[in-house]
Formats: structure tokens, C-alpha cells, sequence
């Protein structure tokens, strides 16, 4: 693998970046690192499932069907293994999930995938609670010596792994594959490339890290119940995240998350009950003012002073 | 006339759209280094036909053999692999890349598969060929009518396939432009290529096609070369009418 | 058998709700997902209406209708319309689409809980019980049956026999092609997408008679209308009707035999199935 002077560039500033991240804990104190664990948690989220949305423009809303599985996993597991065996099921858990709703509706256009994945969340979780209701337990309780910085150290790893599955897959084939589908998958097809396999592995990637994420945060909720694991929001939290930032480049979604987690915070805060009003007026902003993104944005704006130093 | 298996059959290949028969028991072959005009009167199932063997929907019943291997119900991509690229009839480049990228689609998955540099270098010399080396970084966005025809002709030529099928490429030119279009497959044609050419263009036929087959209404009418196919007169009734057969 | 009948009453309110979804995404192709609040907002007026004047939610339709019909007509025209144009291809359309209709769903469902509070809502009319066949029903669910038919029918007949109908059907099958003979496409496009906001909130006004509702149930019946829409093939009224009475069996049957728990799962259940063996729907037209 060639790596050009650029290359090395780029990775010496994130490689900066997350040991910076990394140091958190050291030198803040409570209220921040929550703020911390909430922005990694969902950097990790963002940034897994605009591996896949973004190159295919598939919308996927499972992503609170991933984590609550990968939540639940902890929750269960945790009485009979030991904990670093759970995120590592969960990752497996959710990339066989992925797999299944991805061969299913993947083949078929992208409105039946974004329908079939927004009811998936309330499908589990009516399922676990019609099942807890059966077997007479009604939450599980999480009691684990795990600290908020452990989770956090451990989403900031996280977070690495899939910057760098994410920069190995853009400079792969399927990467490649992935581009050509966005654009026109029919030509994709007779290009030669089998979109259905392409399609569902990326997907299977997204949904196994998000799937992750719930394992390594659930000791943060203690006692886990399916409303709590399989929170709907979470999906739309996670596209509004990504798509802000933009999909086009891997560090485009932490830059929707960042701001859209302290706008929140501060919603939530003063007006509890107008959190879904913003959630609805961020989706349109996203529409009809930056449809790709800030990264869009910057493109845009980066091409206007190319075009005007050309003419000059 | 070469006495190898043919490269392409169709035997019995039939397609319905509902009560619609698009393509009616079609039987032909294309011999190897053969330029095949498969032509006729608007709404004949020519288009309908090269979707058929490129994979872009199933047959309703008949064989589509490659090189005696039946490929009638296999995708797509798996038509594509094993050696049949196509054009469009309306180009279909991809908007998010460059005119190199674009080419090197074809170089990636195609029928022969390439990656890194290798693939680079093969599709600059597909873009040589095409006449399109100077614009390799262009974004596809500049590009004149022809020069897309031209990247979408390196794209398909970028996967070396042993079967070309090329639908209606040369409509919409103007006549420099199509003189240039009839030279760029007349030197494919001088390489060997096997050609499927859905054409409406006579001038083109005549000139570059060795054989043709003339359909209607989804039936092939007549077979032969160029000059029997043109002159037979159930063709000329098909295309003018019965007062000039 | 009175799963069945039960079950085909509950259907049929289904489908003039899915009905309404059909007209928006089949029709005007607008994947509207903001359906549910609609139907949320009927059922809103017809329980501010009786529990202010005991108006019958039977009455409280003719002034939902229009009022839906004009509002739906705002919204595509100032928000969706814009997106219309500037879509370059199909599915670009539905992702913008699907995206400014959440938007709008939520914007909804934040006005609702801002004007009425997170409560739930019911009132009770005509709960009285009826013999039919041997069984008991509740007269609600068969007057709203009743009127679905009515609705359905007329939508039908309308879709079928009448000119403008047709037009709308053709801007469903190719809307380019629908331009070229002639049709508006756009006002078209318009007066589905209203009509079927008109409808779904007609069909809020009947089911709240018998439902308890609340500002948030609107994301359930979304994702009904949706599978019902696209397991009965999109834009084809016939296949919207089958496969709202068959989700309506289906649903009563698991809820009366197994769990009221299950019944989203068996829905779900049922359209991966559909789409699995035959996804262009029962009654759909296969893309070729």
C-alpha cells in the first residue's frame, strides 16, 4: 500500500487528535467527561453509519435497533461472562442482524430499506418486551465496576478502529463500488460489481460497530429496560448528526455531532418537551440548506475560490 | 467465414411485457471478430433485445448462450464478468467523478479486473483510444454530447470484453461528429472486436456492419449482409411501408 | 369467524387510511411519512369537536375533509414542490422527500404536544354493542367500517371513471410520459397529494372514535399505511384495500390468539414476506 506525503499528513494529525481526545478524563471533571462520553458515543454512531449511507444514500434508521441489541447483550451477558467478551458478541450480533435485514431489503429500492429499518427498533423491542412480560422480568440490572472513564476510553478506541476501517475501505475496491452504486447503480451492476454483496457488507460494518456502542454503554444506564435500550430517537439523533456534518468526507460526521450534542443538551435543558421539534426543524435545515453538509458547504466554498483564483 | 462456435447465440430468446411481446422467438448467432447490425423500425424490440443479453431484465423463455455456456438468467454483473459491456442509449456516466475514474469503473470489475496503477494505466490507454487522454481529469460536467459518448465507450472498452453491444451509440450526432463516431468503431472493429451494433444510422451499417438482422415488431424478418438485408423486400416494407416493396 | 369479521372491520379503516398514503407516495410520489400525524390531527379535531359540542365525529368528517385537503395542498406546494424540482433523478426525490416529511412529522408532533399536552385522548361514541352474525361488534368500529367502504369505493370509482382520475393514475405510472399527452403534472401532482392528506385525516376522525390516540402514535400508523401501501403494490387502490383487510385479520387474530404484544411483529412478519417473494406487492406492476 502506497501512502503519499498527504496520506501520512492526515493520519499524523488524527493520530494527534485522539491521543488528545484520549486525555480527557485526566484533566476534566464530571460534567464534561459525561459531555465527552455522549459526543464519542455518538461520533462512533454518526460516523459508522455514514460509512454505508453515505456512499449509497440509503437511509438506515436501525441504528437504535443495533445498539439496543448490543445493549441488551451486556445486560444478559453480564451474569455469566466477563465483560470484554460482550462488546466482541454484540459486534457479531449486529453484523448478523445487519446481514439478515440487509439481504432482505437491500435488493429492493432505497424507501422499503428506510421503512423496513424504521419500524426495526420497535419491532425488537416490542418483541423483548412482549418476551420479559412472558418470562415475568421486567428490566435487567447492569452492575459492573465499569467507569465513565473505562467507557470512554474505550469508545475513543473505538472511534480510531473505525477511522481507520473507514480509510481502508475508501482506498479499497468496495469503497470504489460503493461510490459508483451512489451514483447509478444500474451502471454499477453492468460495471460488473455485485451490489447486493457490496450494499449488504458495508452494512453489516455499521450495524456491528453501533451494535458495539450499546454494549460499552450499557454499565453507564445500570438497569436496562427496552424503552431505555431501544430509545427511537437515537436513530434519528445519529442521521441528523451525520448528515449536518456531511457524509462526504470520514470526519465530516463529528463535526455534526459536536454542536448538534450541545444544542441539545441546552434544548433539553430549557425546553424538554421541544426536543422533537428540533429534531424536525434540523431535518429540514438539513433539506433545503445544506444538503451535504458543512463538508458540502466547504466544498462549495472551496470550489468558488478555486474558480475566482482561476480567472484572476 | 470462420467455422469456431459463435460468441453469441440466441435461440428462441422471446420477452412479454404483460400481454406485450416485445421480442418474438429471436434466433441469431454472432460469429467471433464479427460486426453484427441488429436494426430495424422504431418499437422492433432491438433495445428490448441487447437488455436481454446484457442482463438488465430476464428472458420469458428462449436460450442466450456465450460461447456455448447458456447466460440467460444469470445478473447483470455476472453477464458483465464474463466478458458483455454495453453502452446506453442515453449516456450514463457518473456524476460524482472524473472522466478517469468514470473509465477505470469499467477497468475495476469488469471482465478483466484491475486495481491501483495497473488499473490507472489501462484506462489512460482506453482513454487514448477513445481520443479522450486530455480531459482524463475533467469533471464529467464539462464534457460535449460526444466526449461522453467517447468516456462511456472507454468505460465499456476498459473491462476488455469479448462482446460489445453499442445501443444506438451514433444517434444524436451531427455529421462531423458522426463521421468521427463511425471511425472510432470502424478501428475497434479493425482490432477484432466483436460488435453488436443497434443502429439507425444506414450510412453506419452499410459501412462498418459485416452482417445484419433486421427485426419487427419483435420478429426477425431477414438476415444477411448489409446489401441483401437493405434490399429485401419484406425490410423495405417494414420501414416504408408496401407501396415502395 | 369473529376474528374475521373483526378483523375485516378493523381493515377497512386501514385502508382508508393507507388510501390516503397511496394518493400521496403512489400519485404525487411524495413518500409522505408525516401520514401518522395527519391522522393524529383528524382524530385531534373530531375529540375537540364532541367533547366541546358533542358534534358526531360522522359530522366533524365534513369540516376535517376540507380543511385537511387545503392544508396537505399548502404543504406540497410551499415545501415539497421545491424539492420536486430540483430532485435530478427518482430516488433522490424520495430521500429529500423522506427526510423533510420526518421533519415535518416531528414539527407536528412538537405543535401537537405544545397545543394539547402528551395525554392520551379518547371519547367514547356510540360504544353501543350490535348483534351481527351471532356476535357482538361495537356499532363505532362498523359505522367507520361503513364509512371506509363509502370513502373507498367513491375514491375508486373516482380514480377509475373519471377523467381527472385517470390523469392522476397516469402521472403515477410515467409522469414524463403523462406530461407529454398533455396533463398538468404539477396541479396534479398538487390535488392527490391534498386529497390524500384529506383522506388519511378523515380516516383520524373515524378510527378515534374506537382508538385512544396520543400526539406520538402517529409513527405507528405511518409504518401501517406504509406496509399496507407497498405490501398491496404501489399506486393500485384494489391492492391497498386487499392488504389493509388482510392486515387487519392478521392483526386481530394475533392480538385475540397469541399476544396484543405481537401485533407490530406479525405485521412486519407479513411485509418481509411479501417483499422476499414478490416485491412489487400483490398488485403491483413488476419493474422491469
Amino acid at each position: 500500500m502506497t501512502l503519499t506525503g498527504k496520506d501520512y499528513k492526515n493520519i499524523s494529525v488524527v493520530v494527534i487528535l485522539l491521543a488528545l481526545a484520549a486525555c480527557l478524563p485526566l484533566v476534566s471533571g464530571a460534567y464534561l467527561l459525561a459531555i465527552g462520553v455522549t459526543i464519542a458515543m455518538y461520533t462512533v454512531l454518526a460516523t459508522s453509519w455514514a460509512l454505508f449511507s453515505g456512499p449509497t444514500h440509503y437511509i438506515s434508521l436501525a441504528t437504535a435497533a443495533f445498539f439496543g441489541v448490543g445493549t441488551y447483550t451486556t445486560g444478559i451477558g453480564i451474569e455469566y461472562l466477563p465483560y470484554w467478551v460482550l462488546p466482541i458478541i454484540a459486534g457479531v450480533l449486529g453484523a448478523v442482524m445487519a446481514a439478515l435485514v440487509g439481504l432482505a431489503t437491500l435488493r429492493l429500492s432505497g424507501v422499503y430499506f428506510v421503512i423496513f429499518t424504521l419500524g426495526l427498533a420497535e419491532l425488537v423491542r416490542q418483541v423483548i418486551t412482549w418476551f420479559q412480560n412472558f418470562s415475568g422480568q421486567k428490566g435487567l440490572y447492569v452492575l459492573t465496576e465499569i467507569t465513565e472513564v473505562h467507557i470512554y476510553w474505550q469508545l475513543v478506541g473505538l472511534a480510531a478502529a473505525v477511522y481507520l476501517v473507514g480509510w481502508l475501505i475508501g482506498r479499497s475496491r468496495l469503497g470504489f463500488a460503493l461510490r459508483i452504486i451512489g451514483d447509478d447503480e444500474e451502471v454499477a451492476a453492468h460495471s460488473g460489481i455485485n451490489t447486493s454483496r457490496a450494499k449488504v457488507l458495508l452494512f453489516m460494518v455499521s450495524g456491528s460497530v453501533a451494535a458495539i456502542v450499546g454494549a460499552m454503554l450499557a454499565p453507564r444506564y445500570i438497569y436496562i429496560e427496552p424503552l431505555l435500550a431501544f430509545t427511537p430517537m437515537l436513530s434519528f439523533q445519529v442521521v441528523i448528526m451525520a448528515l449536518l456534518g456531511g457524509t462526504g468526507r470520514l470526519w465530516g460526521p463529528i463535526v455534526g455531532v459536536i454542536p448538534f450534542t450541545f444544542l441539545w443538551e441546552a434544548i433539553s435543558a430549557s425546553f424538554p418537551n421541544q426536543t422533537t421539534l428540533l429534531l424536525g426543524v434540523c431535518f429540514l435545515i438539513i433539506v433545503y440548506l445544506l444538503p451535504r453538509g458543512f463538508v458540502g458547504l466547504l466544498d462549495k466554498i472551496r470550489s468558488k475560490i478555486n474558480a475566482a483564483e482561476a480567472y484572476s | 467465414m470462420r467455422t469456431d462456435a459463435p460468441v453469441l447465440s440466441l435461440r428462441g430468446v422471446t420477452k412479454r411485457f404483460g400481454g406485450l411481446v416485445a421480442v418474438n422467438d429471436l434466433d441469431f448467432d454472432v460469429a467471433e471478430h464479427q460486426v453484427l447490425g441488429l436494426i430495424g423500425p422504431n418499437g422492433s424490440g432491438k433495445s428490448t433485445t441487447l437488455n436481454l443479453i446484457s442482463g438488465a431484465f430476464p428472458a420469458s423463455s428462449g436460450t442466450i448462450s456465450l460461447r456455448g455456456t447458456p447466460i440467460t438468467h444469470l445478473a447483470a454483473q455476472d453477464i458483465t464478468r464474463r466478458g458483455i459491456s454495453r453502452t446506453f442509449q442515453l449516456v450514463r456516466l457518473l456524476p460524482s467523478m472524473n472522466v478517469l475514474e468514470n473509465v477505470k469503473a469499467g477497468a475495476v470489475f469488469g471482465h478483466r479486473r484491475r486495481w491501483g496503477a495497473e488499473a490507472d494505466s489501462y484506462a489512460m490507454q482506453m482513454l487514448e483510444q477513445v481520443g479522450m487522454a486530455r480531459m482524463a481529469h475533467a469533471p464529467i460536467g464539462q464534457l460535449t454530447y460526444i466526449d461522453t459518448k467517447r468516456v462511456e465507450l472507454a468505460r465499456v472498452l476498459a473491462s476488455d470484453p469479448r462482446l460489445l453491444l453499442l445501443d444506438e451509440w451514433l444517434a444524436g450526432l451531427n455529421p462531423t461528429e458522426l463521421e468521427e463516431g463511425i471511425r472510432l468503431i470502424k478501428s475497434l472493429r479493425d482490432q477484432g472486436r466483436t460488435i453488436i451494433l443497434v443502429e439507425h444510422v444506414m450510412d453506419a451499417i452499410r459501412s462498418l456492419c459485416d452482417h445484419c438482422v433486421v427485426m419487427s415488431s419483435g420478429a426477425k424478418i431477414a438476415e444477411g449482409t448489409p446489401e441483401q438485408a437493405l434490399s429485401d423486400p419484406e425490410v423495405i416494407r417494414a420501414y416504408l411501408g408496401d407501396d415502395d416493396a | 369467524m369473529e376474528i374475521l369479521i373483526t378483523g375485516l372491520v378493523l381493515g377497512g379503516t386501514y385502508a382508508l387510511i393507507a388510501m390516503g398514503l397511496n394518493l400521496q407516495y403512489g400519485m404525487a410520489r411524495i413518500m409522505n411519512l408525516a401520514n401518522g400525524e395527519v391522522l393524529v390531527a383528524g382524530g385531534f379535531a373530531a375529540f375537540w369537536f364532541y367533547t366541546a359540542g358533542q358534534i358526531s365525529p360522522l359530522l366533524t368528517v365534513f369540516i376535517v375533509a376540507p380543511l385537511a385537503f387545503v392544508a396537505n395542498w399548502l404543504i406540497y406546494v410551499i415545501i415539497l414542490r421545491p424539492l420536486v424540482k430540483r430532485a435530478k433523478s427518482r430516488g433522490q426525490l424520495e430521500v429529500d422527500s423522506i427526510l423533510t416529511t420526518f421533519g415535518l412529522s416531528f414539527i407536528a408532533v412538537g405543535v401537537m404536544l405544545a397545543v394539547f399536552g402528551g395525554d392520551y385522548f379518547s371519547y367514547s361514541f356510540l360504544a353501543t354493542p350490535v348483534q351481527l352474525f351471532g356476535d357482538t361488534y361495537a356499532l363505532n368500529r362498523i359505522l367507520a367500517f361503513l364509512s371506509a367502504v363509502v370513502i373507498c369505493g367513491a375514491l375508486y370509482l373516482w380514480l377509475n371513471h373519471s377523467r381527472t382520475g385517470m390523469s392522476v393514475r397516469a402521472i403515477a405510472v410515467s409522469p414524463d410520459s403523462a406530461k407529454l399527452v398533455g396533463i398538468d403534472v404539477p396541479r396534479l401532482s398538487a390535488i392527490a397529494f391534498a386529497l390524500g392528506g384529506a383522506v388519511t385525516a378523515v380516516g383520524g376522525t373515524l378510527i378515534s372514535s374506537f382508538l385512544t390516540l396520543d400526539a406520538s402514535t402517529g409513527v405507528l400508523f405511518t409504518l401501517k399505511a406504509l406496509i399496507i401501501v407497498i405490501m398491496g403494490g404501489v399506486g393500485d387502490v384494489r391492492g391497498t384495500i386487499v392488504a389493509a383487510l388482510m392486515l387487519g385479520i392478521l392483526e386481530t387474530f394475533v392480538a385475540s390468539v397469541i399476544d396484543p404484544g405481537l401485533t407490530l411483529a406479525a405485521a412486519y412478519a407479513l411485509f418481509v414476506i411479501i417483499l422476499l417473494f414478490r416485491p412489487q406487492g400483490l398488485f403491483g406492476r413488476k419493474t422491469t
